[in-house]
């Protein structure tokens, strides 16, 4: 417990009030680590970025359900890498051992001419095991980069923050999100209901009968879903000229298709830079263009929007850093970013990437704290409770009912 | 605020209006209530107020309807949005974000509404409607009062000056259903917002009207006062029913007024005896049918039914009350032993329904569940009961279909079950059950949907089944259905089972829980109209 002088409890009682932070700050933080995950193969900086992301989801995540998948991510990027370090050893065996240890030797399968360059089983090096443990351990990070992310901004906030034109993409997936569920409820209790009239049917008949009245009853609860969100004022306004629409249209796909090549440029680390930045400007300038267009005819407000201060602006910060210096290759030779598997060596440890990825766990402290479970700590003002004693007689205005 | 001007609507394939020629006037700050038998076109009348109809439903309109100034010819619902609020029968369906404070946003940011206005309006909303420590709970995790609550608060941000609600209480227990009628009463009287209500069960909320529409059968609209459009009306609630029986004039509404008038009718049939609610058909006997032991029932920490013992016996009607999420379902589902069961034991003639496969098991006990659809898949109703026959052999000698004619005759075979009005329905998944020739019949919740002829057809199904010696359980929230139908009320609460007795004593004997006519005639002991009327019969010299 810290005590009344320190920062960290002057910080939280003073202008650090609990709120949630713009869902935007988080991706960029979590994307930047990512970016700088992609360029190495380090397993100290890799263990480095988990710890980082493990301390920030620990301090800054809420209590919300979508908020403790950040486990879930773990468990798959550890299958992630024992997949990919069995792949190696079974399909990958080196057909040529000279100069590696060869941990052991698996029965080797002959395949046929027409697959050549695939091996079914042989000798599996200490070096061949290392790469795929490595690579594994990339990709399982990069995975919990993005589960991070889920699990620090709520995914529906997030959609919330589409620019107007692309508002009914976002509506259609927070609508399909929360008909899943409800999909799920009705099987469940079709297929209860099955039973009640001895169920014994397996295969296609079975099918159907769960599948129709489940179909039915999503049908009928879209159409109730539709009709409520016309009489609530959906698609009220908004109706763009079709040259409008086309120029959009051309804007987006270009756009996206110049922000494809420049992203996968930029990643890949193979590909020349020179070719990846202004691609991937250009397209994300005409993307931007196309979504103003777009949204130029879309008039809506946004209820209680997030704002985007000081913290925001810390995080995403503490994300792009980390990716600059590491894709940079600042102070660190391409040794240190990605250790040689063959001849085998123990990674080194290059300071200023490990400085830079340290700089992301700042986020767990710039990011103002996220709202307390409720009913914790919010007192119990007069109307909970009134309403947590619904048999408490209360004022009417009308006459006693019957 | 809401006129009709010779408005007729016409669905494409129908061979006549479902409206024709309405003239209908409806005041600023009226509450107005549509009754009419089920399938008379209410829900019609309502959605032609906002535009549903017909721009989303299809059909045609003819003649005019304004609201507000604004003709729906050429305004769409959308455009309607900020004049009137649509609440629909089931909230859940109609929620589009996931937190109470997004839903009841949402209109106000398809209006383009200011964020800082927004801001006022949901704390205000939230206060007006008793929901504010709710604000950031999951839609889905409300109980259904709360969502009904949540559903009209997320149309009145968008400060509509008419408020039209399908059934905003059918699925709801008693409990909640006065938490959202005193909402909508509140809104009328403080905040004069024009209110047009559709409601099954009339008892809960005539005393709140200022005007009663009804829809005839053949599509024509009468409107007037409540005391004078119920002297005549083709459904009437118990406390109406009690006034034409004893001719009072001008027909008193509410159980106050009925009471009030009432001295002189309790003074009359002071000495005579009560007799039970007259049977259909007289009640079989037999012996306990099913027994069950400390059954219970656990969703992970959340225990349903906790420990509950309970026996029916053959020719017994139970009534199984209790508000929502007191256990009634889970329950019923473990005594027929497709439900969980976590422990405790079921025995039915020896057997226990839990150990044996679900063909067996609904030989012994046949259960009806909440929404009857479910156990419908085929095409026809002649299908469907072929079907049930097949899966059920070995049970009685009558068929599905036969079974079906003698619980509501004059369902053709051809006909889609979706087609079927709920009542129908009902009877149509009754028959495919009672195939299998259970002698312990279970119905959960059949009542929701049913108008009182409908309910009155399914009392004299119920009294079929107990003169066959059956034991049926009937949950239910309806204390009027209860107290015409059941035997014995067992009420649940919390997953205990906390009252068990003949329907007179335990119905009787609780303020909250009497009939109307109970309230009306106490200290007497006279339950349902039925029993009041043998009784001044039978004492007339």
């Amino acid at each position: 417990m810290a005590g009344p002088g320190s920062l960290r409890s002057r910080l939280e009682a003073g202008h650090r009030l609990p709120r949630t932070l713009h869902p935007i700050a988080w991706w960029i933080w979590a994307l930047g680590l990512a970016a700088a995950v992609s360029h190495t193969t380090n397993p100290v900086l890799l263990l480095l970025v988990l710890g980082v992301l493990g301390l920030v989801v620990a301090n800054r995540r809420s209590d919300a359900p979508w908020a403790r998948a950040f486990k879930y991510y773990l468990v798959l990027a550890l299958s992630v890498v024992a997949i990919r370090v069995v792949f190696r050893s079974v399909f990958g065996g080196d057909v040529d051992p000279r100069g590696t240890t060869v941990l052991f030797t698996l029965p080797h399968v002959p395949l046929p001419s027409w697959l050549a360059g695939v091996q079914l089983g042989g000798p599996v090096t200490v070096d061949g095991t290392m790469g795929a443990l490595y690579d594994g351990l990339r990709l399982g990070t990069l995975l919990c980069c993005l589960g991070a992310a889920n699990t620090l901004a709520n995914p529906k906030r997030a959609l919330r923050v589409l620019p107007g034109a692309l508002y009914e993409l976002g509506v259609a997936v927070v609508v399909s999100l929360s008909v899943a569920p409800q999909l799920v409820e009705s099987i469940q209790r079709v297929r209860r209901a099955r039973k009640l009239r001895g169920g014994a049917h397996r295969g296609f008949h079975a099918l159907r009968r769960v599948a129709i009245p489940v179909l039915e009853d999503a049908l009928e609860r879209s159409l109730r879903l539709a009709a409520a969100m016309d009489s609530r004022g959906y698609g009220r306004t908004g109706s763009a000229s079709p040259r409008t629409r086309r120029l959009t249209g051309v804007l987006m796909i270009t756009g996206m298709f110049g922000f494809c090549i420049g992203a996968y440029g930029l990643f890949d680390g193979s590909a020349l830079a020179v070719l990846a930045v202004p691609a991937f400007a250009g397209g994300a300038v005409l993307c931007c263009l196309g979504l103003m267009l777009g949204g130029r005819h879309v008039h809506r407000s946004q209820y209680r929007p997030d704002p985007w201060k000081a913290p925001e602006w810390s995080v995403a910060v503490c994300g792009v850093v980390p990716a600059v210096i590491v894709i940079g290759g600042v102070g660190a030779g391409a040794v240190g970013l990605n250790p040689s598997t063959d001849p085998l060596s123990w990674p080194v440890f290059p300071l200023v990437p490990a400085i830079a990825i340290l700089i992301g766990a700042i986020a767990a402290f710039v990011a103002p704290p996220p709202h307390p479970p409720a009913g914790v700590a919010r007192p119990a003002g007069p109307t909970q409770n009134v309403a947590r004693h619904p048999g408490r007689p209360r004022p009417r205005t009308a006459g006693v009912p019957t | 605020m809401i006129a009709f001007e010779r408005a007729s609507v016409t669905y494409a394939d129908a061979p006549s209006p479902v409206l024709r020629d309405v003239d209908l006037h409806i005041e600023e700050g009226e509450l107005a209530l549509v009754v009419g038998r089920t399938g008379v076109g209410k829900s019609t009348l309502l959605g032609a107020i906002n535009g549903l109809v017909p721009h989303f439903t299809g059909g045609t309109l003819s003649g005019r309807v304004v609201v507000d100034g604004r003709d729906t010819r050429t305004h769409r619902p959308r455009e309607l949005a900020d004049a009137v609020g649509m609440v629909g029968q089931d909230p859940l369906a109609g929620f589009v974000t996931d937190t109470v404070e997004e839903e009841l946003a949402y209109a106000m940011e398809q209006l383009a509404i200011a964020p800082d206005v927004m801001r006022k309006r949901v704390e205000e909303t939230l206060d007006l409607l008793g929901i504010a420590d709710l604000r950031a709970r999951a839609l889905y995790q409300l109980s259904g009062g709360q969502q009904q609550r949540v559903a009209i608060g997320s149309v009145l941000t968008a400060h509509p000056r008419v408020l039209v609600l399908d059934e905003p209480t059918s699925a709801l227990d008693p409990t909640a259903a006065e938490e959202v009628l005193a909402a909508i009463t509140r809104l009328v009287h403080d905040l004069g917002v024009t209110v047009v209500l559709a409601e099954h069960r009339l008892e809960r909320v005539v005393q709140y009207a200022d005007r009663v529409i009804e829809v005839h059968s053949d599509g024509s609209v009468s409107s007037g006062p409540p005391a004078e459009m119920l002297a005549t009306t083709d459904v009437a609630p118990p406390v109406v029913e009690l006034g034409r029986f004893a001719g009072w004039h001008p027909l008193p509404v509410s159980v106050r007024d009925a009471r009030r008038r009432a001295g002189p009718l309790r003074a009359e049939m002071a000495g005579r005896t009560v007799a039970p609610p007259p049977r259909s058909a007289p009640r079989g006997r037999a012996g306990t049918l099913l027994t069950a032991r400390k059954v219970v029932v656990r969703y992970g920490t959340v225990v349903a039914v906790r420990g509950v013992d309970l026996d029916l016996r053959g020719g017994e009607v139970t009534a199984l009350m209790g508000r929502n999420g007191s256990g009634k379902s889970s329950l019923l589902w473990a005594l027929q032993g497709s439900g969980e069961r976590q422990g405790g034991a079921v025995d039915v003639g020896g057997t226990d329904p839990r150990s044996v496969p679900p063909a067996a098991a609904r030989r012994l006990v046949g259960l009806v569940p909440q929404t009857p659809a479910d156990l419908l898949y085929l095409d026809t109703v002649a299908e469907e009961c072929v079907q049930a026959d097949r899966e059920s052999q070995g049970g009685c000698g009558l068929g599905a279909r036969a079974l079906l004619d003698r619980l509501a005759p004059g369902i053709a075979d051809g006909i889609h079950p979706r087609d079927l009005s709920e009542g129908q329905r009902l009877s149509l998944v009754l028959a495919v059950q009672l195939a299998a020739a259970p002698s312990v019949v279970l119905l959960d919740e059949p009542t929701r949907g049913l108008d009182y002829r409908a309910k009155r057809h399914l009392i004299a199904i119920i009294d079929l089944l107990a003169s066959e010696g059956r034991a049926v359980v009937v949950s239910t929230h309806d204390v009027e259905f209860a107290a015409a139908a059941a035997d014995r009320v067992v009420v649940m609460a919390e997953g205990d089972i906390v009252a068990d007795g003949p329907t007179a004593e335990v119905v009787g004997a609780s303020p909250a829980f009497a009939p109307q006519v109970a309230k009306i005639m106490a200290p007497l002991a006279y339950l349902t109209m039925d029993q009041l009327r043998c009784a001044a019969t039978a004492g007339a010299p």
